[in-house]
């Protein structure tokens, strides 16, 4: 292992300060980092422990029905909190369905935000990318290339964003909290991560620094509760990424929608909001035509990065059922297999 | 070696025969409490760390190595390299027997396959070592990779496995497939799999002089000792291998692999123990892996059902520079009867490591595309899958005519069809939906496996206070040998399980020959068993010649021996302990030895096979493509079994990694460059615990007089065959898709979904 200064700041601010270095890097859990470090992909001169920065582990409601999440908060400990899972259940659920329980136990809110593409050749040092290394190319494109992306990709980078939790937190117009050596700001969950372009080393808006304090789910996407749903689609049943995934939201008035939110995980290098289709949603009827309507809309921009043109039949389809199931309602707690097309379901059979 | 404490008599002993009791492993609670000591767990005193360095091309040569930035760092030692590596008295890559394969140990600068070890850092931490090992940054001079089954001129191997012949024929194939009123021609395709045993390959390597004392994992610790002592060129005795507990072997380990042996140069090079364990992604190169076939299965059948030819043809490919060929075909030699079988091999060579025995070698990858044709020529004929086979069921071995020694496969049939409820199974696919409208299918596959045997010895002692001892070098790679072997071994002395000794894993024990092949149980059992005998032998000779013995003049009608006392066979009232015997006797203890090996005559005169039947339900989104095995019956007869908990285990086992294979278990080769490209567990996806929601394995009842005294064969195998290729026919009953590529992919399954 290479050499590197450990820092374990007291405060935010002193955190902040530390991160200002060239080659600092934050750690949460470690889950993603450490790893990344052990296969020297990663080589941070300094690593800068938040473990006990005081005050981002806590999940508080806030005035306006939202919630305020600290970005220390464990994975699980967020997806098994009651109440938010309550008000949330998509996002409970996308959480339940990533990685495993000892990873979820360890896993922050910040981390997954943050946590780094799987494309193999980014985690292969002697392998060309532009990630990893701006400038030396994409060994993906041309090489093993099945589940990479199918929208917003650029020549420079096909690779996606793995993380099931932000695809529920895009649909509900989440917000990220951010600290720096210039301030307090926010950015929408939406615009936090970048798409490859031609700078595909730059996955976030952070500046060089900044730091993740918390995320904040607005109140209304608690208005969501009664039908909101996350749809995993995975090579086992469980501890496999996403091949695609959605989280579908639905606000129905009587017979018709009122307000449709839609994102998509596993096909774009961020989470992948999909406002065309809930423009083809508004005020229509939920049932099996609009559903395909929505799901047309949302890929209509998308193509193949390789061989993976299967992904986007794959995604509509994704899109169609975590509709369906939205429609038919939010089951009265997580399934046993969360996200999963195994999950039993209660009421109609949401298959063709 | 530290003392290892099993559990002398595990919950509900039954005194008397142990042999068929199901008992819980011996060595549970040392692996549940972390106490098992494991070869990467020992540390010597002073001893270093090694990390290896390894290549990232395919094919080339090593031009240039940093040692003096490695070096350089704080606490590496010493790097070796094929400038500096110690002498070795034989040529790494000389041929000797057939299970000598070439390893890759700094012999020269050439790179032959991804992941080859260039380099050893040895260092004071395994975190400097780690370092070192990275700032070697190796340059090379790259030439263009073979990769893929189609990336050379192929050919047809001299031998496929071990000494097998590549093509087989008996009867007219072509006559048969003319006379067909049925064919069925297709092409199934299997991709490279890697081990992956849970523990990674470990050494720790202590020279005093030219004695070498190592920890490290092994299926066959007499083989590595020959096997170090030719390339130390020091006598195997003076090698002293220890090797209680294995993380799973799957034949990654049962030959002593290059690594291993640069962790036992490492140690020389500097003069002091070192430590070389494995990086997961290292195992994806030079510890073996299963080579990849595509195979062409040809069939006729008349409109009976009955079938007319099978014509069996797998391409595979072994590496550049030795030579180990997948023997997939071979499966169509016994399974089912037809007048015409032909079985041929032909291969490439690609530039990877060279391919090994990997758990079911061969039957593996065969069970799965011959059960699938099976199962299409079931479909083309119109007939039901068990009904087809049970039509072509083979009363003696079809290739060679051989009767079978045992043979209990239409009971497999029938108790694992009963207990799965196949009766109602719809003969068209694309019928059956579960409430939540999943599509449901059911397919069933047989497994088989042969019933080897290789050669082993043990020593047995009685001593004076009425214990027992038994010794053999054997195996325990999780499947629980510390605990079968010592019931056979219990039986052998006729002591209770807490009444014996049972020493195992280490090299300096009777060679227990090679855990591998399903036959470590029947091998290293049927030499305690006859260490046991002759030692009770022995024994009765003392009690038997001694007028002062209750046993005096019973010579010629004999004893049994049973819970530590002689009885005369004819009159069991006449009885005398083993201590006593001995007592009179003078002795501290009388000891006694046996062999276990296959009996040629047998062999000859039978076809010697394990059986089973497994039927597999699946559950597919038939929008999505998603494919969950919803519940899997086995049912299995394999002779004798001596404890059915473990046996279970291991049918459970087996059958999982059908599941694997069926769907999910892949290397995903990059064609460019012919490296793996998920050399991790993370994408080198097994079954997790979601994946296999319901098993079930039956033990079927067999006697088998004839394959060894003990009517033992195997188990460790099996499970895995018959098991994929139910799935994958599961899948295409559920679908009506019959997808041909393993593991069966998501999107083969969505283009014609509904
Ligand atoms: C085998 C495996 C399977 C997995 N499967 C899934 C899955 O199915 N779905 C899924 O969504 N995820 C999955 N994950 C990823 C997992 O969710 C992430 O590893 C985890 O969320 C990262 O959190 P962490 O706290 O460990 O972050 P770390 O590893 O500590 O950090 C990750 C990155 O975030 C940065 N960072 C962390 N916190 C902050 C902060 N507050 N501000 C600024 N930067 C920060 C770090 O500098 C680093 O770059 C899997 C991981 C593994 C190892
Ligand atoms: S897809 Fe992106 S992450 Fe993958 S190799 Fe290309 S540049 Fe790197």
């Amino acid at each position: 292992m290479n050499r590197f200064d450990y820092v374990r700041p007291a405060t935010v601010p002193e955190a902040v300060a530390a991160a200002s270095a060239p080659g600092a890097a934050f750690l949460a859990a470690g889950t993603n980092l450490l790893d990344l470090m052990k296969g020297g992909v990663a080589r941070p001169s300094r690593l800068i422990d938040l473990g006990r920065l005081p005050g981002l582990d806590e999940i508080e409601s806030l005035p306006d029905g939202g919630v305020r999440i600290g970005a220390l908060v464990r994975n699980a400990d967020l997806a098994h909190h009651p109440e938010f899972a309550r008000r949330f259940p998509a996002v409970a659920e996308a959480l339940l369905s990533g990685a495993s329980p000892q990873l979820r136990n360890a896993a922050t809110v910040g981390g997954n935000l943050l946590q780094r593409t799987r494309c193999a050749y980014f985690y292969d040092t002697a392998s060309a990318c532009n990630k990893r290394a701006p400038g030396s190319g994409c060994d993906a494109r041309g090489g093993e290339n099945r589940l990479h992306a199918v929208l917003g990709w650029s020549e420079h980078c096909i690779a996606t964003h793995p993380s099931d939790f932000c695809v529920p937190l895009a649909a509900l117009d989440a917000a990220v909290e951010i600290e720096g050596a210039a301030g307090r700001r926010e950015v929408p969950l939406e615009a936090f991560h970048r798409l490859p372009g031609d700078a595909p080393e730059r996955e976030s808006v952070l500046a060089p620094g900044e730091l993740i304090t918390a995320v904040r789910l607005p109140g209304e996407a608690a208005e969501f509760a009664a039908h909101a749903r996350y749809v995993k689609l995975r090579e086992r049943t469980s501890y496999a990424f996403a091949v695609v995934s959605a989280a579908a939201a639905l606000r129905l008035d009587g017979e018709r929608i009122a307000e449709a939110r839609i994102a998509l995980g596993g096909v774009a290098l961020k989470p992948w909001r999909a406002r065309a289709a809930e423009a083809a949603l508004a005020g229509a009827r939920p049932g099996a035509d609009a559903f395909r309507r929505a799901a047309e809309a949302a890929l209509a921009d998308a193509k193949p990065s390789g061989d993976n043109g299967f992904k986007i039949e794959l995604a509509r389809r994704i899109v169609v059922r975590a509709l369906t199931l939205a429609a038919a309602g939010t089951p009265g707690r997580v399934p046993a297999l969360p996200a999963s097309p195994f999950a039993p379901t209660s009421g109609a059979a949401p298959h063709a | 070696m530290p003392e290892i404490t099993l559990t002398q008599a595990p919950a509900h002993v039954r005194h008397g025969s142990s042999i068929g009791q199901p008992l819980t492993r011996r060595d549970g609670v040392l692996k549940v409490t972390g106490t098992a000591r494991y070869a990467a767990d020992n540390h010597p005193d002073g001893m270093l760390y090694a990390v290896l360095a390894v290549s990232s091309i395919s094919r080339g040569r090593v031009a240039g190595l940093d040692v003096g930035a490695a070096k350089a760092h704080p606490g590496v030692v010493e790097v070796m390299t094929p400038a500096n590596k110690p002498p070795l008295a034989q040529d790494p890559d000389e041929k000797g027997n057939p299970f000598t394969f070439r390893l890759d140990l700094l012999q020269s600068d050439r790179v032959r396959y991804a992941n080859q070890p260039v380099a050893v850092v040895i260092a004071e931490t395994l975190e400097a070592a780690t370092e070192g090992a990275a700032l070697l940054s190796p340059c090379y001079e790259a030439e263009p990779v073979r990769a893929g089954l189609d990336s050379d001129d192929s050919f047809v191997p001299p031998a496929v496995g071990v000494g097998n012949p590549a093509e087989e024929r008996h009867g007219d194939v072509d006559a048969g497939l003319a006379a067909a009123t049925v064919r069925v021609e297709a092409v199934y395709e299997t991709p490279a799999q890697y081990h992956n045993a849970m523990e990674p390959h470990a050494v720790v390597a202590s020279w005093d002089g030219d004695t070498l004392s190592i920890d490290t994992p092994s299926q066959g610790m007499a083989m590595a000792q020959a096997r170090i002592a030719g390339l130390f060129g020091i006598a195997p005795e003076n090698i002293h291998i220890r090797s209680p507990f294995l993380g799973g072997g799957f034949g990654s380990k049962g030959l002593i692999s290059g690594p291993q042996v640069l962790g036992i140069m490492a140690a020389r090079l500097v003069g002091r123990p070192v430590k070389l364990v494995l990086r997961r992604e290292q195992m994806f190169g030079p510890v073996g892996h299963r080579a990849p076939t595509r195979q062409t299965l040809r069939l006729g059948a008349g409109s009976d059902g009955a079938l007319t030819a099978i014509d069996h043809h797998a391409k595979t490919a072994s590496s550049t520079f030795d030579d180990f060929f997948e023997p997939a075909a071979n499966v169509a030699h016994t399974l089912y009867a037809s007048p015409a079988i032909a079985t041929s091999h032909e291969a490439v060579r690609l530039d990877t490591g060279t391919p090994q025995f990997m758990r079911a070698p061969g039957e593996a990858p065969g069970s799965i595309a011959l059960e699938s044709a099976i199962d299409e020529m079931a479909q083309a004929c119109g007939m039901d899958p068990l009904a087809f086979r049970l039509k072509n069921y083979a009363e003696v071995e079809p290739v060679s005519g051989k009767p079978f020694s045992s043979k209990a496969l239409r009971d497999c049939y029938t108790q694992g069809a009963e207990r799965f409820g196949w009766a109602s199974r719809p003969l068209a696919p694309r019928q059956m939906r579960d409430e939540a409208g999943l599509l449901v299918g059911w397919g069933m596959g047989t497994a088989t496996f042969p019933a080897l045997m290789f050669q082993a010895q043990a020593r047995a002692v009685l001593r004076s206070d009425g214990t027992g001892v038994m010794e053999t070098g054997a195996h325990d790679m999780g499947q629980g040998a510390w605990t079968a072997l010592a019931q056979i071994a219990a039986d052998g002395l006729g002591l209770d399980l807490d009444r014996i000794e049972f020493r195992s894993g280490t090299s300096d024990l009777p060679d227990a020959g090679i855990a591998g092949g399903s036959a470590h149980t029947a091998t290293a059992g049927m030499a305690i068993h006859s260490a046991g005998a002759d030692v009770i032998a022995r024994l009765a000779d003392l009690a038997t010649a001694d007028e002062r013995s209750p046993l005096f003049g019973a010579g010629n009608a004999g004893v049994i021996a049973r819970g530590g006392r002689l009885f005369r066979r004819d009159d069991e009232s006449r009885s005398e302990s083993y201590a006593d015997i001995l007592a009179r006797a003078g002795l501290p203890e009388i000891e006694g030895r046996g062999s276990g090996a296959t009996d040629p005559a047998a062999q000859s005169t039978y076809a010697m096979h394990a059986h089973g039947a497994v039927f597999a339900e699946v559950k597919v989104d038939p929008d999505l493509g998603q494919v969950r095995v919803s519940r899997l019956v086995g049912a299995f007869a394999a002779g004798t079994i001596i404890n059915p908990r473990l046996v279970r285990s291991q049918y459970y086992g087996g059958m999982i990694w059908g599941v694997s294979f069926a769907l999910h278990e892949h290397a995903v080769m990059d064609g460019r460059s012919g490296r793996p490209m998920n050399p991790n567990l993370g994408e080198y996806h097994v079954p997790v615990n979601a994946d296999v929601p319901s098993l079930e394995a039956i033990l079927v009842e067999e006697r088998d007089p004839h394959v060894n005294a003990l009517g033992i064969k195997g188990v460790g195998e099996i499970g895995v065959t018959g098991t994929a290729g139910a799935i994958a026919n599961a899948v295409w009953h559920a679908t009506g898709i019959r997808v041909r590529r393993f593991p069966i992919a998501l999107e083969s399954l969505i283009a014609t979904a509904a």
